[in-house]
């Protein structure tokens, strides 16, 4: 039987607020499921021309998937949310990365013909799971030295691509982290994110951590507007004595979930479903667990490959802030300035934070709200970094361009 | 501190167990820029299964908070209050257990005050008012939302009421005032009377909605963030509220008058409760609320001091707590499974008994009857009836294929009965031939099974007396019909051991059925007070007075129907051979009625006929009535039918037929209907003064369904 590949884009992407993993965090008494389900209710409301019954999918990313977060994810909380129960769903795990393999993993399927519509996202609520719970490495990763003993241990692995790259200083990550912090402020005062927020109502029965009763979030909480250089510096650096990584130059530990809409480019069209960017390939590639930041690199270098494109091609990129230094080797290897202004003109992770599995997504959304508002950029990408030494990009077509492919 | 505050205080001191509610007050910013909201979580800090609860303390820490957001409300640092609850409750109302403490009038009156005081502020701020009901809501629950400028309710809200009247109370925090001039009267009638005195029904969600309660519904996923979503809008004027405008004109009165045929219909004038909430109803048409509550404060206090809301409370913990634990039950650890059912038997009670077994226990069950012809009409009849669930869509059809599977009727009882755990009979109602047939079941049933006979009158220590193992025979004694009735007399033969009739009230638990132990006394309970009571209204006709006199003495007791037309209910042959049995066990106390013996020989069904819609005398039966010519008023028959009752309760309590006057009570409320006014039918007695009068003494203390001394 003959195949055509079809076209696949995305068509509309919300996230929860992010919030702060913790005892006092805004979604300590909310969860997991939850977080996720209020997303795929958000997507539905904005998409009415989205059939429910004609969803194929439900794919959910989480790293720890236990609990709230168990009992396969996408099923669960594809009925919570109110789809038909004809609509299947199935969990996804590649740590960081979870939420974006859920995109490209139902990507495949919808290029091949398995699928039409899907609704592919991921949450990771690091309060209630904390990063390593259950966790149990085989010995003989460290008795056969298969990995560094500091390859489980993300800010170590961290401050070991500081080692790869002596010339990212710390001066400069801190330098970085301050940029991000400024650019996410101004992109919430210029109303960029918000718009793809859904408002969660919380409950708080803890005094010490605030107003008791019920609440409901409408903001990331891990923000720090007006974080400057001098605050940066006295941080500790708790992975290594005098080292270079801390908490101001590095995402938190946060709760939060994300969800997306993604489409043959077919269906789109004829359900009157929003384009919002096509995708053109995708690549993960494995490198040192202990220099896992360096993931990206070789990941975009497949996906450039396999796309035909060159770095040089790429005008708009989103990377996932795990670490300020694994942005600035990324920029390093391409020769990109730090400061350049095609990258994450929203800011990042640093500021919003970053539940692990739910974050692919989150860079999706951003992406193709640049790419609305700039129709001369082409091509974008978006990257991160994966536990385990790992690295994932999807290049991203922008529909609004002239010359851009795909039916119309 | 203020006078509301002051008055909260008295009355909490008064209940110092209450479950205390806290309202949290937290702060955000509204989306959409619409501004900071102030919105208050109503949290008595237990889960769901402990729902929240307004008491005296509970309404002093509401009137607090509202303190708080009134102060930011005219300081302009608020744009609007809400208020909800915890997960799956918004709040269920008065705490009842406050309310049974209260000795005072003015106590009472404080009470009704008090929740007025602090609900109406709610209504009074200098923003609006949103109410969100995400969960159960009821009587004061309901009400404090009703003071809100808005309210949305949650799809997914499973239980919404005023059930005041149905206790014996009026909706007296805004209800009975605020509602008829919210929906109109006579949808405020239905919530108010009608859904009340229907066994307390509850409105979902969608109703609240439909009804015109709420401004809006959203579904319980997202059911608080969509709500502050549209408070958002609504405070922006992107939405704009519109209610119907409600007929204050003739549609008013009609529907004050359609409660009070409903009330009429329901308790025939003998409890006062709905009547003053009609009364406030009829009153409010005008639209003065103050005036509205006033009046309810007034009922509320009234209420609170009378007899028949104590019976009220006292029969809804009856019902609600006792049921659910039955005196004198043995440690359930003793029960053992019951895996498949038998019964003897495959006429219409044993058809409906295997019915409820098979629908209940979902194990197989198995009917044996003496020819094939009754076996397949008994399975025939429990098919059709799952047949007809299945139309209902009350189950599925791979529930209706599974419970088919599961029913068979075989001739052999040792193949039908030599796996089963559990056996009951329900042949013809004759010593010899129950005997018989267990003497058969004993020969072929394994040995643990337990052998329960559904006999009303019979003795079940005699029926047991001649098998090898008379420590399984138990009495399981259901209520026609028995899919409607809850009650289920569990009797102990003298022989019967704590395993049988461990593993019976197990059975009884799984059948969702209100099991009450009782001695193996003649009757039993409910069949011998019932007998007793229709006997002496049998006996002052028999003597003289019209049928129509004594029909109506008992008209002030509220009952669900006059003795007469349970006669005919019952079936006037079965209420024969029971007063026949009694007779024989109490001879001085029973007596058989020769009236009653005609009636039944000349075939009759009963006493009335319907042909003009309403029952009159059968002329044919007047023909065969022969009467004395004693001729009673209504007030002294009422006096001797009561003395009866009262003196055969009394005599069974000594006798030692039911462990205390509470199960007697509750026999009565589900076994035959006898209302919650009446609290089943001791707290009538004593309040009436016929116990006293009878036995010399009181069955309750003072202060059990009574104001506390």
């Amino acid at each position: 039987m003959p195949r055509t590949v079809r076209d696949v884009v995305f068509v509309d992407g919300v996230r929860t607020p992010f919030g702060k993993a913790g005892p006092k965090g805004i979604y300590h008494e909310t969860r997991a499921d939850d977080l996720v389900v209020k997303a795929i209710r958000e997507l539905l409301r904005r998409n009415p021309g989205l059939d429910p019954a004609k969803i194929d999918e439900v794919a959910i990313a989480a790293t720890t998937q236990i609990g709230d977060q168990g009992l396969t994810l996408g099923r669960t909380a594809g009925i919570l949310a109110g789809l038909p129960q004809s609509v299947p769903g199935y969990s996804i795990d590649r740590m960081c990365a979870g939420a974006l393999t859920a995109v490209t993993s139902v990507a495949g399927s919808i290029a091949f013909g398995a699928y039409d519509a899907v609704i592919a996202g991921g949450v990771e609520h690091m309060g209630r799971h904390p990063m390593g719970e259950g966790v149990d490495p085989n010995p003989r990763f460290v008795s056969e030295k298969l990995v560094d003993e500091s390859a489980l241990f993300m800010g170590m692995t961290a401050e070991n691509l500081h080692d790869r790259y002596p010339s990212i200083t710390k001066q400069r990550a801190d330098e970085y982290a301050v940029r991000s912090q400024e650019k996410a402020a101004k992109a919430y005062a210029d109303g960029k994110i918000q718009q793809d927020l859904v408002p969660v109502s919380v409950r708080r029965t803890n005094a010490e951590a605030g107003e008791t009763g019920w609440g409901l979030v409408t903001a990331d909480e891990p923000m720090r507007p007006g974080t400057t250089l001098e605050s940066l510096a006295g941080l500790k650096t708790p992975f290594r004595v005098h080292g270079n990584v801390t908490a101001g130059n590095a995402a938190g530990l946060n709760d939060g979930a994300t969800a997306s809409i993604i489409a043959s480019e077919d269906f789109a069209r004829e359900n009157d479903l929003p384009v919002k960017m096509r995708l053109v390939s995708y690549a993960f590639a494995g490198v040192e667990p202990e220099v896992m930041g360096y993931g990206p690199i070789p990941a975009t270098e497949k996906a450039l490959a396999k796309a035909g494109l060159s770095i040089e091609d790429i005008n708009l990129f989103e990377i996932n802030e795990a670490f300020a230094v694994q942005v600035l080797a990324f920029l390093e290897h391409y020769g990109i300035a730090d400061d350049d202004a095609r990258v994450n003109q929203y800011g990042g992770a640093i500021a919003y934070g970053h539940p692990l599995a739910s974050s692919g997504v989150r860079l999706m959304t951003q992406l193709a709200r640049q790419f609305e508002e700039q129709p001369e950029v082409r091509y974008g990408l978006t990257t991160m970094c994966v536990g385990f030494g790992m690295g994932a990009t999807v290049i991203w077509e922008n529909p609004n361009h002239k010359d851009a492919g795909g039916s119309k | 501190m203020s006078t509301t505050a002051e008055l909260l205080k008295g009355a909490a001191e008064l209940f110092p167990d209450e479950v205390v509610t806290s309202a949290h007050v937290r702060h955000f910013e509204l989306p959409a820029g619409a501004g900071r909201f102030a919105l208050i979580t109503l949290d008595n800090g237990f889960d769901h299964t402990k729902p929240t609860t307004f008491g005296p303390q509970s309404l002093a820490n509401l009137n607090l908070a509202i303190d708080q957001v009134e102060k930011e409300a005219a300081e302009g640092a608020i744009v609007g209050v809400g208020i909800t609850g915890k997960p799956f409750i918004f709040a269920v109302g008065a705490d009842l257990k406050g309310v049974e403490l209260l000795k005072r009038h003015e106590d009472a009156l404080a009470i009704g005050k008090g929740g007025h005081d602090v609900f109406k502020r709610l209504s009074a701020l200098a923003v609006p008012t949103f109410a969100y009901y995400n969960g159960a809501a009821m009587g004061g629950g309901v009400e404090v939302g009703l003071h809100c400028t808005y309210r949305t309710v949650s799809k997914a809200l499973p239980a919404f009421s005023l059930p005041e009247v149905f206790l014996g109370l009026v909706p007296g925090w805004g209800g009975c005032a605020i509602l008829p001039n919210l929906i109109g009267a006579d949808k405020a009638v239905s919530v108010i009377i009608e859904n009340s005195l229907n066994q307390n029904r509850q409105l979902k969600g969608k109703q609240v909605f439909e009804l015109g309660i709420a401004d809006a519904i959203f579904e319980g996923a997202d059911f608080l963030e969509q709500s502050l979503i549209w408070t958002a809008s609504v405070l922006n004027g992107t939405v704009t509220v519109e209610r119907p405008e409600i007929d204050r004109g003739e549609g008013w009165d009609q529907a004050v008058a359609k409660g009070r045929f409903i009330a009429d219909s329901k308790v025939h004038g003998a409890a006062p409760a709905a009547y003053r909430a009609l009364d406030i109803i009829e009153a409010s048409k005008d639209g003065d609320l103050q005036k509205g509550f006033d009046a309810e404060d007034q009922a509320l206090a009234d209420l609170i001091m009378g007899g028949e809301l104590r019976s009220g409370i006292y029969a809804f913990n009856l019902v609600q707590k006792r049921a659910k634990r039955p005196a004198g039950a043995p440690d359930k650890s003793l029960a053992r499974p019951v895996t498949k059912v038998g019964v003897v038997g495959a006429g219409l009670m044993a058809s409906q008994l295997a019915l409820l077994f098979l629908r209940r226990l979902e194990v197989p069950v198995v009917l044996t009857d003496i020819d094939q012809e009754r076996v397949d009409k008994g399975v025939g009849y429990v098919h059709a009836e799952i047949e007809k669930l299945l139309g209902k869509g009350r189950i599925n059809q791979d529930k209706a294929n599974r419970l088919k599977g599961l029913v068979s009727g075989v001739l052999d009882k040792a193949e039908g009965f030599a796996d089963a755990d559990f056996i009951i009979e329900a042949v013809f109602e004759e010593m010899s031939v129950k005997q018989k047939v267990f003497a058969e079941v004993e020969a072929v049933a394994p040995a643990h099974a337990i052998l329960a006979t559904n006999t009303s009158s019979l003795s079940v220590s005699e029926m047991a007396s001649k098998l090898q193992h008379p420590e399984r025979v138990v009495g399981f004694h259901f209520f026609n019909p028995v899919a409607i009735l809850p009650l289920l007399e569990i009797v102990r033969g003298e022989k019967t051991d704590d395993a049988s009739l461990a593993t019976a009230f197990g059975v009884a638990k799984k059948l969702k059925k209100t099991a009450v132990l009782t001695k193996d006394a003649p009757a039993f309970v409910v069949n011998r007070i019932l007998t007793r009571f229709m006997g002496e209204i049998q006996n002052v006709i028999d003597e003289g007075t019209p049928v129509e006199t004594a029909e109506k003495a008992i008209e002030p007791l509220g009952l669900p129907m006059s003795p007469l037309v349970l006669l005919e209910l019952v079936g006037p042959a079965i209420g024969l051979h029971v007063s026949e049995t009694l007779n024989k066990a109490f001879p001085d106390r029973f007596t058989v009625s020769p009236n009653l013996a005609a009636v039944v020989k000349a075939g009759k069904r009963g006493f009335y006929v319907y042909d003009s819609g309403k029952p009159e005398l059968d002329p044919e039966v007047a023909a065969l009535l022969k009467q004395g010519d004693v001729v009673l008023t209504e007030e002294q028959v009422r006096d001797r039918v009561l003395d009866a009752v009262a003196q055969e309760i009394g005599l069974m309590l000594e006798e030692g037929v039911v462990a205390e006057a509470q199960d007697i009570d509750l026999c009565l409320i589900t076994g035959a209907g006898w209302p919650f006014h009446l609290g089943g039918i001791t707290p009538y007695l004593d309040r009436e003064g016929v116990s006293e009068r009878v036995n010399g003494k009181r069955f309750l203390p003072q202060g059990v369904a009574s104001v506390p001394a």
